[in-house]
């Protein structure tokens, strides 16, 4: 059936081909579906508001919230430098700056401990001159999700600045605006959908944090146990839990991927 | 049926990377042969590490694959399909949850024991004496999940001692919490005396009365499903036998 | 009101070389080819591109010196600039965009939004405020950037290409309304084309640039009579004639009468290609409607054709093959019929 489907391009694909394509797309499928059928409905809302699964999930909200908003802060103004100031080194900065994405997050939550440790390059020195102790505090959670989540706020920003027309700031200039004025009314409404494509990228890459929280953060209900990590632990005293919170999890990265079709993945 | 398919979807994933079960070659013509996976619960990582290949030499053809993790990970994946011969937990509940599921081959032996001790960075810098000094304020302390046999464990000598502790952090392996302690981000933590004594010179143990302390009780089992209950059954014996003084010399009791 | 800039600067190809002045109340395009700095020149004098050597001022006020290390940031600047698309702000409403300036200056939002609404009264989009600029027409557009840059009263309008964005059946009309809206603007006014009609409509005067370079200026008039090159030649090598139209007949202001082929009424700008200008020993028969004698005051050869120059009622240049010339036997100071088709004439309001 889907061999005899007209291609717009003319181009006739093998069957072999298209069941390869369906092969693949079950393999994605079937894990999501196994959730679905394993799901117990019945007690799924009393399973979701439990005491445990609502402090899992009011943590985790804040923890992401606050390491977009921390992306945000810092993230795009380096989205500003990667995309508009040509300085030495610039290609191995913006290359390590997006190292969290492909590094694996547990590497990450070793990293982080190497710098903001208690015995880490600057974690040293926070302890000892302002007695502040980052791991195992609900902002040592927030720093492992920043740290993993930010890359995908710069390089959504980036581009959006790379692809802006650099023409609008002279205009705004000539009509007397001063930089700050040029980069809040003009540069970043301009690259709107690219600020809310990389914050809502960066929230959700945030919300499935784990491997650099645990970690990084430990895992401590109410202060370091994010959703994630709570799934985690309730595999193994509470199946049913996990299954649910990992619906709710399931079903937040859909909405985002939905929401984002048109502006992040290229698709019409 | 449903159920099945998914257990071995599940097993696939979860034992990538461990081996195959049964590796082909040519048994020699008597005693045990082929391949075997035992899945022992974290603490035995160095004792097992030591006793695998003193196993293989004295059974020439057999193949021990471990895979290790926290007791409750171990039972949680076999519930959920996980393909292996042996289960070497660190308690008892974990273990009676198997055998209650109705996934065990004969009933658990106990094949070693272990105690708690309070494990501090080298040099003790926050001077930990006992489990008392883990309630006082300021002292960074971790210990396991209470889903976890360490956890559990550390909470019923805690009890004991009646001090109640705060923990930064509730991690999910005993590994995990003798990590945070060696990189110096925990002050203490409650693990096994035999991962302090695994754990080599970057962490040093402060004992726990024998009065306040918990003997943790390690079962093993065969599995319902193994592929090779005659390998299985040897190893099980080796364990009793010849592997206790190996045993011994990681810190574990005698069973 | 003056400018007066020595201009030089690297432009990525070559060097931009060159000196203007501008009266008070001038209006000057700045024709060239694509490539020859224009925009350039524009963007040195708004403050957007740094100067190598030489010195800008406006008003006697210095906006660029580099040897003192003087610049005017582009903010600080009294300039009103329309870009070439327009550049309206696309996030903002038309009345925003008018009002822009003026709340990047400092004036409070409500006496902001008051000016910028008196500014689109001016301009006739009164009804637009609160459109946003991708809903408009070209000619729209044009009218609020040239709002949006004038409304903070600049001593020095700048205009790139202020037609290029707009159709061509529409251009003409838009032409003679930014004409309008230029004339009631006292300041200095420099608008950059590659369109010599639409310079020579429009300005003053033209300064004619190739390479980076100045390579004439003056009325346009005077370039268009006499170009001192191959390149001015084509640019601007048209008969151009300013006239008042009855019907289909054309009274020219600098004498004689033009007949064309559609009808027109009042001041209209006429413009005749040198190459539809026929040239005859005797007086011709047939159909053309524009006969009348001249004499031929210079011939050159450019290329492979003769640009005939012919005084006359009106006066016309004519290009015909050199052949042509042997055939008619033509020679400086000789009479000569002239011819020109209704139909080759192009009318357009002035």
């Amino acid at each position: 059936m889907a061999s005899s489907q007209r291609n717009p391009r003319g181009f006739p694909a093998p069957p072999l081909f298209i069941g390869l394509a369906g092969l693949g797309a079950a393999f994605f499928l079937l894990p999501l579906a196994g959730l679905l059928v394993r799901t117990p409905w019945g007690s799924a809302w009393q399973l979701l508001t439990s005491p445990e699964a609502l402090t899992a999930l009011r943590l985790s909200l804040l923890a992401s919230l606050s390491a977009t908003a921390i992306a945000l802060i810092v993230g795009v103004p380096l989205a500003w430098i990667f995309a508009r100031i040509a300085f030495p080194g610039r290609a191995v900065l913006r290359a390590l700056t997006v190292l969290p994405m492909v590094l694996p997050p547990v590497v990450g939550g070793v990293a982080l401990l190497a710098a903001f440790g208690r015995r880490g390059l600057v974690g040293t020195w926070l302890e000892q001159a302002f007695g502040i102790h980052i791991p195992f505090t609900t902002a040592g959670a927030i720093l492992a999700e920043s740290f993993v989540a930010m890359p995908f706020l710069v390089i959504t920003v980036e581009a959006g600045l790379r692809g802006m027309d650099l023409r609008f700031e002279d205009a705004a200039r000539t009509l007397g605006a001063r930089r700050w004025t040029v980069l809040w009314r003009v540069t970043l409404p301009l690259v709107r959908p690219s600020l809310v494509a990389g914050a809502v990228l960066c929230w959700a890459r945030a919300l499935g944090e784990f491997g650099a929280t645990i970690t990084f953060a430990g895992n401590f209900p109410g202060r370091t146990q994010t959703m994630p990590l709570a799934v985690y632990l309730a595999l193994e005293t509470n199946p049913d839990a996990a299954i649910v919170l990992s619906l709710v999890l399931l079903a937040v990265s859909l909405a985002v991927l939905i929401g984002l079709r048109d502006r992040w993945l290229g698709a019409s | 049926m449903k159920a099945r398919v998914l257990g071995a979807v599940a097993a696939a994933l979860l034992l990538a990377g461990c081996g195959g079960t049964s590796e082909p070659g040519s048994p020699p013509s008597s005693g045990p042969s082929g391949s075997i996976t035992v899945f022992a619960a974290s603490s035995l990582t160095a004792a097992f590490g030591r006793i695998g290949p003193d196993f293989q030499k004295t059974f020439p053809g057999t193949m021990i694959h471990f895979a290790f993790a926290g007791s409750s990970t171990l039972v949680a994946q076999i519930q959920q399909g996980a393909i292996g011969d042996v289960l070497a937990s660190a308690d008892q509940p974990n273990m009676q949850k198997l055998v209650n599921a109705g996934l065990t081959s004969g009933s658990p032996s106990i094949f070693a024991r272990n105690k708690l001790q309070i494990v501090v960075p080298a040099g003790n810098p926050k001077h930990v004496t006992g489990l008392a000094d883990l309630g006082r304020a300021g002292l960074v302390v971790v210990l396991c999940a209470s889903a976890v046999p360490c956890g559990h464990y550390a909470t019923e000598a805690l009890q004991k001692a009646g001090v109640t502790v705060k923990p930064a952090s509730e991690e999910t392996d005993v590994k995990a919490v003798l990590a945070k302690v060696a990189l110096g981000e925990a002050d203490a933590g409650i693990v096994y005396v035999t991962d302090v004594k695994a754990a080599g010179a970057q962490v040093q143990g402060v004992d726990i009365p024998a009065s306040l302390n918990v003997v943790a009780d390690y079962p093993i089992v065969v599995l319902k499903d193994s592929q090779n209950i005659a390998l299985a059954k040897v190893f099980i014996g080796y364990l009793h036998a010849k592997g206790q003084e190996t045993l011994a010399r990681y810190g574990f009791l005698p069973a | 009101m003056s400018l007066e800039a020595r201009i030089q600067a690297s432009v990525s190809g070559f060097e931009l070389d060159l000196q203007i002045a501008v009266g008070a109340g001038e209006l000057v395009a700045v024709l060239g080819p694509n490539g020859s700095g224009k925009t350039s020149v524009l963007r040195v004098l708004a403050g957007l591109m740094p100067l190598d050597a030489g010195r800008v001022t406006l008003d006697g006020v210095v906006l660029d010196d580099p040897p003192t290390g003087v610049r005017v940031a582009p903010e600080h600047r009294p300039i009103g600039m329309v870009f070439q698309d327009y550049l309206l702000f696309p996030h903002l409403s038309v009345l925003e965009n008018v009002a822009f300036g003026l709340r990047s200056r400092g004036t409070r939002r409500a006496a902001a939004l008051t000016l910028a609404s008196q500014w689109l009264e001016r301009v006739g989009l009164e009804g637009y405020a609160d459109r946003r600029p991708g809903s408009l027409s070209g000619g729209q557009a044009q009218r609020v950037a040239l709002a949006r840059a004038l409304v903070t009263s600049p001593a020095l309008l700048l205009m790139d290409e202020p037609m290029a964005a707009l159709d061509a059946s529409t251009r003409v009309e838009l032409r003679r309304e930014l004409r309008r809206q230029l004339e009631s603007f006292d300041g200095v006014r420099l608008v950059v084309t590659h369109d010599p009609v639409e310079a020579m409509a429009m300005a003053d005067r033209l300064i004619i640039l190739e390479q980076g370079r100045v390579l004439q200026s003056g009325s346009p008039a005077e370039v268009a009579q006499r170009p001192r090159s191959r390149y001015v030649a084509d640019l601007v090598g048209v008969n151009l004639y300013r006239g008042r139209a009855r019907e289909t007949v054309i009274a020219l202001t600098g004498g004689g009468s033009l007949t064309v082929a559609e009808a027109a009424d009042g001041e209209v700008f006429a413009v005749v290609h040198p190459r539809t200008v026929a040239l005859y020993r005797t007086r011709p028969d047939g159909t053309p409607r524009n006969v009348w004698e001249g004499r031929a005051s210079d011939l050159d050869l450019e290329g492979d054709r003769v640009r005939v120059r012919l005084e006359g009622s009106p006066s016309i240049v004519a290009e015909v093959t050199p052949a042509a010339v042997r055939d008619l036997g033509l020679d400086r100071g000789d009479p000569v019929w002239i011819s020109v088709k209704a139909t080759e004439i192009n009318v357009y309001p002035s």
